[in-house]
């Protein structure tokens, strides 16, 4: 669209499957009736003999010789609607109109305003109590969200993240927690067609203030701050950044679990390791929230016996090259490997990122190392230009050493590990100033 | 009769909606430069080439050139490839037209 309005004709490409974001993001740039084609399958795999054929057969939407459409796209005549384009403003309303508790949770429910799960009614009296949370006025403006490129950007405001906390069931004291992870402009609803999650870790103070669990079962749905903290981010994302409908504001192939409630606290007190918010410039009295895109892949180890090196380097080698991991240890696992001299999180990331290798035959035959990482070879920034020139057999890094993070969490019950494939991209928010 | 209750909406504030027209477009291809955008997702470079050769065969008068995105220094889902504002500019200076492929 960016080209049509600079005076050159497009017609844009696409699998049939995303025929409705198409139209749909064509409508909200004022621009409805921009040319559109559609090949006959998603083109991911497809050899040159296949790819071929796609365009000596017909589109699957507008039934005609694919590339008679995109020819005709380019030269046919403009209609009257062509050159007016489209123009309306939308407005949502601060209140809802009033109606039976029942009917209410329908609305919520048939207007996808819900993960699914019963919320709590925003009503004006709850939504005043968890506003009492923060000293900043309803009407301040926090942040904007979208859920991919493409699409516009919504603005909201800290009343209207106070409504989204209520929904989730959360409490006034966890709001400054709620409105920093708000104004991160991290959406915890990406569209990403790899199905995206956000996790958020919890550091400083404020853990311990609102009762966050990072003890015995910190990753699971035992504490009401986690769990909250968690959904509220899911909703308010899904809510104020204009929806997360699958089809439309939503394509993920698969969905994400951890898009239900991602919200983790580090257990700064067990850790024989710096806090991650201390790692990032901030003081140990400083409250933060950090967040992560991904929730791909989730591996475990657990211990460090006598081969735990052998281990970590078969987990390590499992993870998609293009999401660095996200290690969440258990103290009793943390302080495992500082008895084998990783004595610092530097320590253990930097091990990591030396023994996580692949070949380059591997490496690159990835759709996301393709697709995400080979572009930024092509332009030069290393090592992924160097990357490129490898020799197929060559042994290349996975990870370099600022993408792998290590967290400390847990119960001490037993020596666990998890690695979470999660990509953190210096999106450390301070807390304080949201209280 | 069931009570009634008022409750916000939870919806945020999206933006106004401008419009936009379509570029003008040319008769004919006959000579003109039509760009073919590879968007980088995976297997798109070859889709390209495909079409680049369908034009070469079918239509030899239309000139084709493939163009890829390329001073873009890291990647966010929030931002698209195609959003190269190096490729932009170029394809704005001298393009009689445009192929965008493939979005997934």
């Amino acid at each position: 669209m960016a080209l049509e309005t600079a005076g050159v004709p497009a017609v844009a490409v696409h699998a049939p499957i995303f025929e409705g974001v198409a139209r749909s993001v064509a409508q909200m740039n004022g621009m409805p009736t921009t040319r559109q084609a559609f090949v006959p399958q998603t083109i991911m795999g497809r050899t040159p003999v296949e790819l071929r054929a796609f365009l000596e057969r017909n589109d699957p939407v507008s039934k005609r010789p694919l590339m008679q459409e995109i020819m005709e796209g380019l030269t046919g005549p403009l209609t009257e609607e062509d050159l007016k384009g489209v123009s309306f403003e939308r407005t949502t309303p601060r209140l809802l109109e009033p109606d039976t508790e029942e009917r209410l949770h329908e609305l919520f429910i048939k207007n996808s305003w819900t993960d699914f799960l019963p919320i709590v009614l925003p009503t004006e009296e709850r939504v005043a109590r968890m506003l009492s949370g923060t000293s900043h006025p309803p009407d301040e403006v926090v942040g904007r969200l979208r859920p991919t490129s493409g699409r516009e950007y919504w603005e909201f405001t800290v009343e209207k993240v106070a409504v989204n906390a209520v929904m989730a069931g959360a409490r006034p004291e966890y709001l400054p927690v709620i409105l920093a992870l708000a104004a991160s402009g991290m959406s915890a609803r990406s569209s990403s067609t790899t199905s995206f999650a956000t996790i958020s870790l919890v550091n400083g103070p404020i853990r311990k203030e609102i009762g966050m669990n990072c003890g015995i079962g910190a990753l699971g749905p035992y504490n009401h701050a986690n769990a909250t903290i968690g959904r509220a981010y899911g909703l308010l994302s899904q809510n104020l950044q204009g929806g997360s409908v699958p089809g439309d504001t939503y394509m993920g192939s698969l969905g994400n679990w951890y898009a239900y409630s991602a919200t983790i606290a580090e257990n700064e007190e067990r850790s024989p390791w710096e806090p991650f918010h201390v790692q990032h410039g901030f003081k140990s009295e400083d409250s933060t929230v950090s967040t992560f895109l991904g929730g791909w892949y989730t591996q475990a180890l657990f211990g460090t016996r006598d081969t735990w090196e052998q281990k970590l380097r078969h987990c390590l080698t499992a993870c998609e090259p293009y999401l660095a991991p996200l290690l969440v240890l258990d103290p009793l696992a943390a302080r495992g490997l500082v008895e084998r001299g990783l004595e610092t999180k530097k320590k253990l990331i930097n091990w990591c990122a030396e023994n996580a290798r692949l070949t380059a035959r591997e490496y690159w035959d990835n759709p996301w190392t393709q697709t995400l990482i080979r572009p930024l070879a092509l332009a030069g920034v290393e090592p992924y230009a160097t990357h490129l020139e490898a020799a197929p057999d060559e042994m290349l890094r996975m990870f370099r050493n600022q993408d792998i993070n290590v967290v400390v969490t847990g119960g001490e019950t037993t020596s666990a590990w998890r690695m979470i494939g999660a990509s953190y991209r210096g999106n450390t928010i301070s807390i304080e100033r949201w209280r | 009769m069931d009570q009634r209750l008022t409750v916000h909406d939870p919806r945020g504030y999206p933006p106004k909606v401008t419009a936009k027209r379509l570029a003008p477009r040319k008769e004919t291809l006959e000579g003109k430069l039509i760009y073919l955008v590879d968007c980088l997702f995976d297997n798109s470079d070859v889709f390209m080439d495909q079409m680049r050769q369908w034009f070469a065969e079918h239509l030899p008068a239309v000139r084709t050139q493939i163009v890829r995105p390329g001073s873009l220094r890291e990647f966010t889902p929030s931002k698209s490839w195609a959003d190269d504002p190096e490729m932009l500019a170029k394809i704005r200076a001298d393009g009689d037209g445009a192929i965008l492929g493939v979005g997934l």
